[in-house]
């Protein structure tokens, strides 16, 4: 299977987009956490800022990345006019 | 489909609400509780027989017909198990900050599942995940190491459910515990059995709906109470403050400070015998032996007697067992006497050292968590059912949405439980203690010691067992037995609907991948669902008999599923995605090495953890302070390196195979 130009740059795109979404899953994530002691002196909501993330910030952001890479590659199936469009589904 | 979901969760309201008003007119609460058990149970079966089938494609993925959020709920109940509806606020109640490792390792994996596995998979579009394995990496072997993996991490977490059902029943319904669990298997199996995947999923968004109901309404009702806003989510900041305080209160009371002495001087005491052993033990025997008779000269009550004649019965039978039994007391000693945990506070630790080591800790169970949940096949199977890529990646999103309304909630639960502990139950007299301590220190879930014998009763005395602030909740709060009725049912929905996804994820690996792929691929499809039921039925049973042995270590084996299960899969499968590279025999000895790595590492550091059994030659010291719930960091660490080292040294795989990658990673262009 040869591929085409269109396809590489799919492709490419797609690589592209997950590394950002990851490596706002990876900061969110381990650079937070590992720094949960220092964020304790900010206060939101009455929780300390390193326990707030941990029970409800992250993940949300986790939520919406999944949203948002969801989204994103739906676009792009229309875009390359490869969309499978064979349903109405409700994440957009 | 819409239509009769809202129908059924609008008659299951009325129920509950009906069961209410009965309470209210006198039924007996044992009445409730088998109202609840055998009502939903019957609800499952139902749908489970109108959902039979006997085609495969229906049979193992459901016609791949199922909508993006209905596959999310089904995901959402096939995913949160009895240890996430029981065990998790309860954690959360003990370890504070540490428990949240759970929150946030439980769903983060779902963004790996999202980005880097569900669309790929879907494209792929066969049965099971050791199709995956075959396909890309072709032959048998890879299958077949997926096989193992996939049974290995399954069955210990199969087992942990039933177990489960076995407890609910047992305790609200008054069963016999054996009992309890084969009722559950029943249940079980009339779901999974006839109708296979399609059964299984349809049932599994009937249990969610009654375990989320279940879950949210009793600290729902808890957050008005103390904070008048029936938001728990946003309220129990504020009531966390509050705990700050009354931390702060409860650790500089002086009745406090020497309760958590007297506990420690008990653990010195103990240590000293464990060492003195196997004199010790006769020492102990002469010493009561010598007041039985003291008491019998100086005309004492029989029954002080009795007591000290009984004490000198039960002591430890010889040497090993009593080093075993007073370890265990020593240790529930010494953490009774220990500092108080504070809540909020990130990485407790006595100095810069232990706290370092408990981040660290919480990193790493972080990651392995995270990885297990990407990597567990019975998650990863569902987003075949989708009927096509883009719903598997809307399904996802669906999947952690409604995950979430539970996950959000567990650190509420802690919060609120805590509280009300904090503020009422502490410093209150023991002779006046309110009735669901009694009731549930009947099943031994709590106890409380009066070691300074001042009547009152300090936080150090109470000792509970985690699972019962969920269960517990609803009577610490006041609210009417039905409350009690729907969070048994609703633990009763996530251990049937996980043990349901599992028991099917095993026998379609046996069946699909071990007989009809690699053994008799010549079998008809109607032979392949007769083996795939049969097996079913005999995991089944095997995994209810072990279960009602009471396997004490069960919720250790389960951390250990998740790093067993991110070892083996996780390298091999993203590396077969994303890296064309990757080739036969780096996949077959990554998984290998990945899985044998975690295995050794588990029990190196076990075996060293427990150093009175005289084996520190086997022992080792945990690397980085990491403990063996986390062994999956080494694993999935080594399982990357090894395949791409051996890939590298060995012939790149066919062209074939690398069509096959380009065919997975990009939609179909050739027909547009």
């Amino acid at each position: 299977m040869q591929l085409t130009k269109r396809q590489k740059e799919y492709w490419q795109r797609t690589i592209r987009f997950t590394a950002i979404l990851l490596s706002v899953w990876f900061v969110v994530t381990f650079v937070v956490s590992y720094y949960a002691r220092e964020l304790s002196g900010i206060r939101i909501f009455g929780f300390p800022l390193g326990f707030y993330m941990g029970a409800q910030g992250s993940l949300i952001i986790y939520v919406i990345i999944i949203w948002f890479y969801a989204r994103y590659m739906n676009a792009l199936d229309q875009e390359y006019g490869v969309s499978e469009g064979d349903e109405t589904d409700s994440a957009n | 489909m819409r239509r009769y979901y809202a129908l059924y969760a609008g008659s299951f309201f009325t129920f509950v609400l009906a069961l209410g008003i009965l309470e209210q007119h006198g039924m007996p609460p044992r009445w409730i509780g088998y109202a609840f058990l055998f009502l939903t149970i019957i609800l499952y079966a139902t749908i489970g027989v109108l959902a039979r089938t006997s085609n495969v494609s229906e049979y193992y993925v459901a016609g791949r017909r199922i909508p993006a959020i209905f596959n999310g709920m089904a995901t959402g109940a096939d995913w949160m198990s009895a240890a996430s509806f029981i065990g998790l606020a309860g954690t959360l109640y003990l370890t504070g900050y540490q428990g949240l490792a759970y929150v946030l390792g439980w769903t983060g994996g779902y963004v790996l599942v999202a980005l880097l596995l569900a669309p790929y998979l879907r494209r792929f579009g066969q049965y099971t995940i050791p199709d995956f394995l075959g396909a890309r990496y072709g032959g048998h072997a890879a299958r077949l190491v997926g096989v193992f993996a996939t049974v290995l991490a399954s069955f210990v977490y199969v087992v942990a459910q039933i177990y489960g059902v076995g407890v609910i029943t047992s305790r609200f319904v008054g069963l016999q515990f054996e009992i309890g669990v084969f009722v559950g298997l029943a249940g079980i199996l009339v779901c999974s059995f006839l109708g296979g995947m399609r059964a299984v999923t349809w049932t599994q968004v009937a249990q969610y709906l009654v375990l989320i109901v279940a879950y949210l309404a009793p600290v729902t009702m808890l957050s008005f109470k103390v904070t008048g806003v029936p938001v728990p989510q946003i309220m129990y900041g504020q009531v966390l403050q509050k705990i700050e305080l009354l931390e702060d209160r409860i650790s500089s009371d002086p009745a406090e400070i020497d309760v958590r002495r007297l506990f420690l001087e008990r653990a010195d005491e103990l240590a000293e015998r464990i060492s003195g052993l196997p004199g010790s033990l006769a020492v102990e025997k002469r010493i009561l032996s010598a007041r039985i008779d003291q008491m019998k000269n100086s005309n004492a009550q029989m029954r002080d007697i009795f007591a000290l004649e009984r004490q000198r019965r039960e002591l430890p039978k010889n040497a090993d067992v009593a080093r075993d039994r007073w370890d265990s007391l020593m240790r529930q000693a010494t953490q009774r006497g220990g500092e108080l945990t504070r809540h909020a506070e990130a990485f407790p630790g006595i100095d810069e050292v232990a706290s370092n080591t408990a981040r660290i800790n919480f990193i790493a169970l972080v990651f392995c968590l995270m990885v297990g949940t990407a990597a567990l096949p019975h998650v990863l199977m569902r987003y075949y059912t989708t009927p096509s890529v883009r719903a598997a990646r809307s399904s996802v999103f669906w999947s952690l949405l409604f995950i979430l309304a539970l996950y959000l909630t567990a650190p509420a639960y802690a919060v609120f439980a805590k509280y009300e502990i904090y503020s009422h139950l502490v410093g209150s007299s023991i002779a006046q203690l309110p009735g669901w301590i009694g009731a549930w220190g009947k099943v031994g879930l709590v106890s409380i010691e009066d070691i300074n014998g001042d009547g009152i009763l300090q936080l150090a005395e109470l000792s509970l067992n985690p699972d019962v602030i969920v269960l517990a909740t609803p009577e610490i709060a006041g609210l009417p037995y039905v409350i009690s009725g729907l969070v048994a049912a609703g633990a009763l929905a996530a251990a049937l609907s996980t043990a349901d996804g599992l028991l099917l994820t095993i026998a379609s690996a046996l069946s699909h991948d071990a007989y009809y792929k690699v053994f008799r691929p010549q079998a008809t499809t109607q032979w392949r669902l007769v083996v795939s039921k049969t097996l079913l039925l005999v995991v089944a049973v095997m995994a209810a008999m072990v279960a009602s042995q009471k396997p004490a270590t069960i919720l250790f084996m389960v951390a250990w599923a998740f790093s067993l299960a991110g070892a083996a899969f996780f390298p091999a499968l993203v590396l077969g995605i994303f890296w064309k590279r990757a080739n036969k025999a780096g996949a077959i000895s990554g998984m290998l090495i990945g899985l044998l790595v975690t295995l050794y590492y588990m029990v190196r550091v076990q075996y060293n953890a427990i150093p009175w059994l005289g084996i520190h030659g086997i022992g080792m010291e945990p690397w980085l302070g990491i403990q063996s719930t986390s062994a999956g960091v080494w694993g999935v660490a080594v399982g990357f390196i090894t395949i791409v080292v051996v890939s590298l040294l060995t012939d790149p795989p066919s062209t074939e195979t690398m069509n096959f990658v380009e065919s997975i990673r990009t939609p179909d262009f050739s027909s547009h």
